[in-house]
């Protein structure tokens, strides 16, 4: 019998493979089943980097390491689909909703503010994977009623701390850079501090609530 | 730390300091980085007996100046030019003596981009994350070296250089880039033959983040035209595709992520190679191996 969530394992140059998965339950279960062999399993000593996506995970060895050789199979036969330490990880972010975006938001999704308020810090968000920039986290979790697009064009500076979501995701700035989300909120809480152990606050499987400050 | 130093006079276009970079925290977002051509600096700090991952100085097109505090032992490899210690004409590849006050001079680069200056000890900066890389993408590690830094020198290895001179080939003319199919090559019209057929420049936009190309635009078949991709993991190397269709070749301060296509990667060979292309250089992709 196939497994039709089975990964499929892409060449990607020397160094690395990429895993294609169907979904991101599939790749959070994958990641975290990695992230604990690279604890116990010889076979994964040689990864050196391990990068979370929507639908794929990338695998980077060293350079004295065959990516080709990699067990993926044997960790995703061995991965668990509700992983107890991610389980345990969650974080609370105060958040002044005060966003120069929440009457566009309201409008687009026939809320009122207090409605898209109450519905952004009614859920449970995961980080599914980071990218875009040192700390940032894409958060999944976002109640479907408050999916809307990305601004039509970029804001040139978008603060540091601003909580945002767009399209399926929320997130909070770590810090100012340009960006295209909707912006509901500030957090004063540091998202990244190279001096601080872990670095980022928020890292691949945390969960994440928001409250109203 | 020391009481050994280099003093910086003139910093050139851009000096970073790199070592081999920052593994391990993609996931968060942050990038291997380290230096550019990383053999070039390897080959530096083995000549002054140093660990291959030491930092030293990676210096943009020449015009570097610093005088050393104390007595320092240094090695040049890289991108080749003309270097002085003091006015004596110096060459790459050797361990050079400075005496205390003693000023090393690189002129501008005739072949190449990024020369090393590996110092025996290495550069002490503070760590950042395991590394005293700068990252240029990411804004992380001790930034551009300005005139009147001090950069502090470590302690000496146990280890004596073994070898006074390093010899190195000359640089070939043309650089050829070897490249193995990347995750998406299906998506384009037989994108190894025509990377291969296409004659490639390198324009000006050209950075520690990636080499930009131009060249024949590269057309996706039928199927994969409008196709959205997710973003995805990148590495070092990694051919992209953007709509333009102008091949994108990442360096060492390479987004962790990126959301288009990938026809190929660079053999982890040349990724050297590319780190020393110039502006204006032509380039060639071979599919598989190339000559050495």
């Amino acid at each position: 019998m196939t497994d039709a969530r089975a990964p499929r394992v892409v060449p990607y140059g020397d160094d690395a493979v990429l895993v294609e998965l169907p979904g991101l339950a599939e790749v959070r279960a994958l990641d975290d089943a990695v992230r604990a062999a690279r604890t116990t399993d010889p076979d994964a000593a040689g990864i050196v980097d391990q990068v979370p996506a929507a639908r794929t995970l990338l695998l980077r060895v060293r350079e004295d390491a065959d990516p080709g050789a990699l067990p993926v199979e044997r960790w995703w036969a061995a991965r668990s689909d509700r992983t107890a330490e991610a389980e345990a990880r969650e974080v609370v972010l105060a958040v002044d909703y005060d966003g120069p975006d929440l009457a566009d938001v309201s409008r687009l999704t026939g809320l009122t503010v207090d409605e898209v308020v109450a519905r952004h810090t009614g859920a449970r968000y995961t980080v599914a994977f980071g990218g875009f920039m040192a700390g940032f986290a894409y958060l999944v979790g976002l109640d479907p009623v408050l999916r809307v697009p990305r601004l039509d064009s970029p804001r040139e500076r978008v603060p540091a701390g601003s909580v945002a979501i767009a399209d399926e995701f929320s997130a909070v700035y770590p810090a100012a850079t340009p960006g295209g989300w909707r912006l509901l909120g500030r957090c004063e809480r540091t998202l990244f501090d190279v001096h601080r152990d872990p670095p980022a606050l928020l890292q691949p499987g945390t969960h994440v609530r928001f409250t109203a400050s | 730390m020391t009481d050994r130093a280099l003093e910086v006079l003139e910093p050139g276009l851009l000096t970073l300091v790199e070592d081999l970079g920052r593994p391990g925290w993609a996931h968060i977002g942050v990038g291997r980085s380290g230096a550019a051509d990383a053999g070039a600096l390897r080959l530096a700090n083995r000549l002054v007996a140093n660990d291959e991952g030491a930092a030293g100085l990676e210096v943009l097109l020449g015009g570097l100046r610093v005088r050393a505090v104390g007595d320092v032992t240094v090695a040049l490899a890289g991108a080749r030019g003309p270097a002085w210690l003091d006015d004596r004409p110096v060459g790459h590849e050797a361990v050079l003596e400075l005496r205390s006050g003693t000023e090393l001079r690189l002129g501008t680069v005739t072949s190449g981009l990024r020369t090393y200056v590996a110092v025996r000890g290495g550069i002490d900066v503070p760590t950042v994350l395991g590394s005293r890389s700068t990252d240029q993408l990411a804004a992380l590690g001790p930034g551009p070296v300005r005139a009147g830094d001090v950069l502090p020198v470590g302690a000496a290895p146990v280890g004596w250089p073994v070898v006074d001179l390093a010899p190195v080939a000359a640089p070939p003319d043309r650089v050829e880039l070897p490249v193995v199919p990347g995750p998406h090559a299906d998506w384009f019209e037989d994108v190894l033959a025509r990377l291969q057929a296409g004659e490639w420049h390198v324009t000006p936009s050209t950075n520690r983040v990636a080499v930009r190309l131009t060249g024949p635009a590269l057309a996706r078949t039928p199927d994969a035209t409008g196709r959205e991709l997710p973003s995805e993991g990148l590495v070092l190397g990694a051919v992209q595709v953007p709509p333009d269709g102008q091949p994108v070749v990442f360096g060492v301060d390479h987004p962790v992520t990126g959301g288009y296509p990938v026809v190929a990667v660079v053999r982890r060979y040349a990724h050297g190679r590319l780190a020393q292309v110039r502006p204006g250089d032509r380039v060639s992709f071979v599919h598989g191996l190339a000559s050495v």
